[in-house]
């Protein structure tokens, strides 16, 4: 297939000079022109990011600390009338958030499972730009939790919201190395529009998305 | 297996003309995809400099394929993945039945992917008792019918809700058969529950590609549902179908790209999940497949390298074009016979298939550029067109009657003063002619005309003899 493709442009194997040349480019991944709507102070980037996940029908509940997770979990659950057990990501930063405080929240660590009904993940970033969360797969961060509940709760510290998608990619190169198994990059609940092209929520993904927003940026 | 049936294009096209429930999915969905992509454009003011970024990012990469390529293979094999190099679709379709059958698999999900399509993945699979499930609500639908998708990010543009719940009653025969579907909705949550349970049970999930990243051997998907994540994380086994011309360099590249795809195609800003997958399942994961296999598919596309329709290799499947044709607003996708419709349908299908099937879909055109205009990579599909009605002409084709016709028309043509003469005698009969009604609803000799739309009348003039006079009048310069 190599040799047809060769044959079709005319010309051999690139030439040790020019193969070098785009081995560069593949090392540096130059930047392309990113879009202004992104470029705010961080203040103004967080509200960009909370207004467009509520454009793509998510909801987002700002908190002051990590102490007010589980009231704020605690609550939502509540209002949307939904069950208080949850599977939660193995996470250090969701394992360290005082539970025990909302006694009746019912958490399993680990992966989700068909009949898991809420599911609680810890997102790696946020990005403005579109509202969109940054899930890589890790042991501390099973993929499942993104796609098998109805109701999928994430976590994410405003000190991890960037503006552009360039910027979250840049984060996980630095922090994570190697590329993850599985990177998700979510934007609203599951949909679709295949019945008659009109928008309906909730097709095989979680039906409600709703983001637990930790002020902790300085 | 997909029988084309592109060379009836004329007999498909006059079928669905008269096809009302075709008609009705049609008046009622192509205006809202327009709108829906004007006003994401509207919103991004740097969207015309990012399909510049776009269509120049796509022919470097396929210029230098044959190199991308292998750096991305390189990038697999080193996270653990398997690329199964297929020249031709039949080395295709039985590099995933090979896969399938070493994994035992009785049953194999599908996220939607139209190079499956071109390939007929399902027919072989089934052929060998293996049981393949759509999985993308649009695509479940189609292989319930048996039918082809009719448009390619929208499978079942073509049905209305009552197809769905005809469908849904016929093969959900489990189910209480006098149940009342009241919302769309509820075939929605139907679906959901159906194939919830195919998740669940499958061996083999097959996904195609939107993009193969050579930085980092990824694969990306991108989805509204979460079917193709689902497919691709709960079996054992992930297959990823994706033709050459997937690949980019970068993660950057990739992102650039996405920021004009999901713009183009649904007006969504960006998709619910844009997924990239990198090998199988790593040490400590508690999910993801044990095992990951891209089936690399040529099938025709090296061969239109270095030709005329390599910019063809640039389309990153949006639909844009075809949500914006003219005529493919009026005869539907199946028209076209084949896996791809539209504009882009008309100048892959005969580089896929070959002229002799398909040289007839690019006269399928009003020429009206709209398609190229919304082109998120700008692929000049008129243009590529025209290339395709040249080698109709010149491999003689083309129908005795549009030759005669196209003669005629040159001969006249290369005598001007005869030309003006003879037209401004056919301005001024059908002008008269038509004066009172403004259009024709028949003409003698034009039937293949008037038989799917009116001719409006003529306003007494040719366009030549009304200029000549505005220049003598000092109104035009």
């Amino acid at each position: 297939m190599l040799a047809a493709i060769r044959r079709s442009l005319r010309r051999g194997a690139l030439p040790e000079d020019q193969a070098a040349m785009l081995r560069g480019r593949l090392a540096a991944h130059p930047r392309h022109l990113i879009p202004a709507r992104s470029r705010l102070p961080h203040a103004e980037q967080v509200a960009l990011f909370v207004a467009n996940v509520e454009k793509e029908f998510g909801s987002v509940a700002l908190v002051p600390d990590l102490d007010a997770v589980p009231e704020a979990v605690a609550s939502y659950l509540a209002a949307q009338n939904l069950p208080t057990d949850l599977v939660m990501a193995p996470h250090p930063e969701l394992q360290a958030i005082p539970w025990t405080t909302r006694p009746l929240l019912r958490l399993r660590e680990g992966r989700a499972e068909a009949s898991d009904l809420v599911s609680l993940q810890h997102a790696f970033a946020g990005i403005a730009e579109t509202g969109t969360l940054m899930l890589p797969s890790a042991p501390q961060r099973p993929t499942t939790l993104n796609l098998l509940a109805d109701t999928a709760i994430v976590l994410l510290r405003t000190s991890r919201l960037v503006g552009a998608y360039e910027e979250a990619w840049d984060l996980l190169r630095a922090e994570l190395g190697d590329m993850p198994r599985n990177v998700m990059l979510v934007t609203g609940p599951s949909r679709s529009a295949d019945i008659e092209q009109t928008l309906e929520l909730g097709a095989h993904g979680p039906r409600r998305l709703h983001v637990v927003l930790v002020e902790d940026a300085a | 297996m997909h029988v084309a049936t592109s060379p009836s294009f004329k007999e498909n096209a006059h079928r669905a003309l008269a096809d009302a429930g075709l008609q009705k999915a049609l008046a009622r969905s192509g205006p809202s995809f327009i709108a829906r992509r004007t006003a994401a454009v509207a919103a991004l003011p740097e969207f015309e400099q990012l399909r510049d970024i776009a269509r120049d990012i796509k022919n470097h990469t396929l210029a230098h394929l044959d190199f991308y390529l292998e750096e991305w293979e390189a990038k697999v094999l080193a996270a653990g993945g398997k690329v199964h190099w297929c020249a031709t679709a039949d080395e295709a379709r039985d590099a995933v039945l090979e896969i399938c059958r070493s994994a035992n698999a009785r049953t194999v999900t599908k996220g939607k992917s139209m190079i499956s399509e071109e390939l007929d993945i399902n027919d072989h699979l089934e052929r060998h008792g293996i049981t393949p499930v759509e999985t993308d609500l649009g695509e479940y639908i189609i292989q319930l019918r048996h039918e082809l998708p009719s448009h390619i990010i929208a499978p079942a543009f073509h049905l209305n809700k009552e197809d769905w719940e005809e469908s849904f009653r016929k093969s959900h025969t489990d189910l209480p058969p006098d149940r009342v579907f009241r919302e769309r909705h509820d075939i929605l949550t139907e679906a959901r529950a159906k194939l919830r349970e195919k998740f669940l049970a499958a061996d083999v999930g097959i996904t195609g590609a939107n993009f193969l990243i050579a930085e980092t051997g990824s694969s990306v998907i991108v989805t509204n549902e979460g079917n193709g994540d689902l497919t691709q994380t709960l079996p054992r086994v992930h297959i990823v179908l994706a033709s050459i011309e997937k690949i980019v360099p970068t993660i950057e590249d990739c992102t650039s790209l996405l920021r004009v795809l999901a713009r183009s195609a649904t007006g969504q800003d960006f998709s619910v999940y844009t997924t990239f997958s990198t090998g199988p399942r790593r040490p400590g994961d508690l999910d993801g497949p044990d095992e990951y296999h891209v089936v690399l598919v040529d099938n025709g596309r090296s061969a239109m390298l270095g030709t005329e329709f390599q910019e063809m290799l640039r389309c990153i499947r949006c639909a844009a074009c075809m949500n914006h044709c003219p005529v493919y607003g009026v005869v539907g996708g199946h028209a076209y016979g084949w896996v791809y419709p539209g504009p882009m349908g008309a100048v892959l299908t005969p580089s896929l298939i070959g002229v002799n099937q398909a040289g007839h879909l690019p006269n399928a055109s009003t020429f009206c550029g709209k398609c190229e205009s919304v082109c998120p990579v700008k692929i000049p599909l008129p243009k590529l067109m025209r290339h395709w009605r040249e080698r109709e002409f010149e491999r003689h084709l083309t129908p005795p009657v549009v030759r005669t016709n196209l003669a005629l028309w040159g001969f006249f043509a290369r005598r001007p003063a005869l030309y003006r003469l003879v037209t401004r005698a056919a301005a001024l009969t059908l002008g008269l002619l038509g004066r009172k009604r403004g259009r024709f609803h028949k003409l003698p000799f034009a039937g293949g005309w008037t038989g799917g739309r009116d001719l409006p009348a003529p306003e007494g003039d040719t366009f030549f003899a009304r200029y000549a006079r505005e220049q003598r009048s000092g109104r035009i310069r």
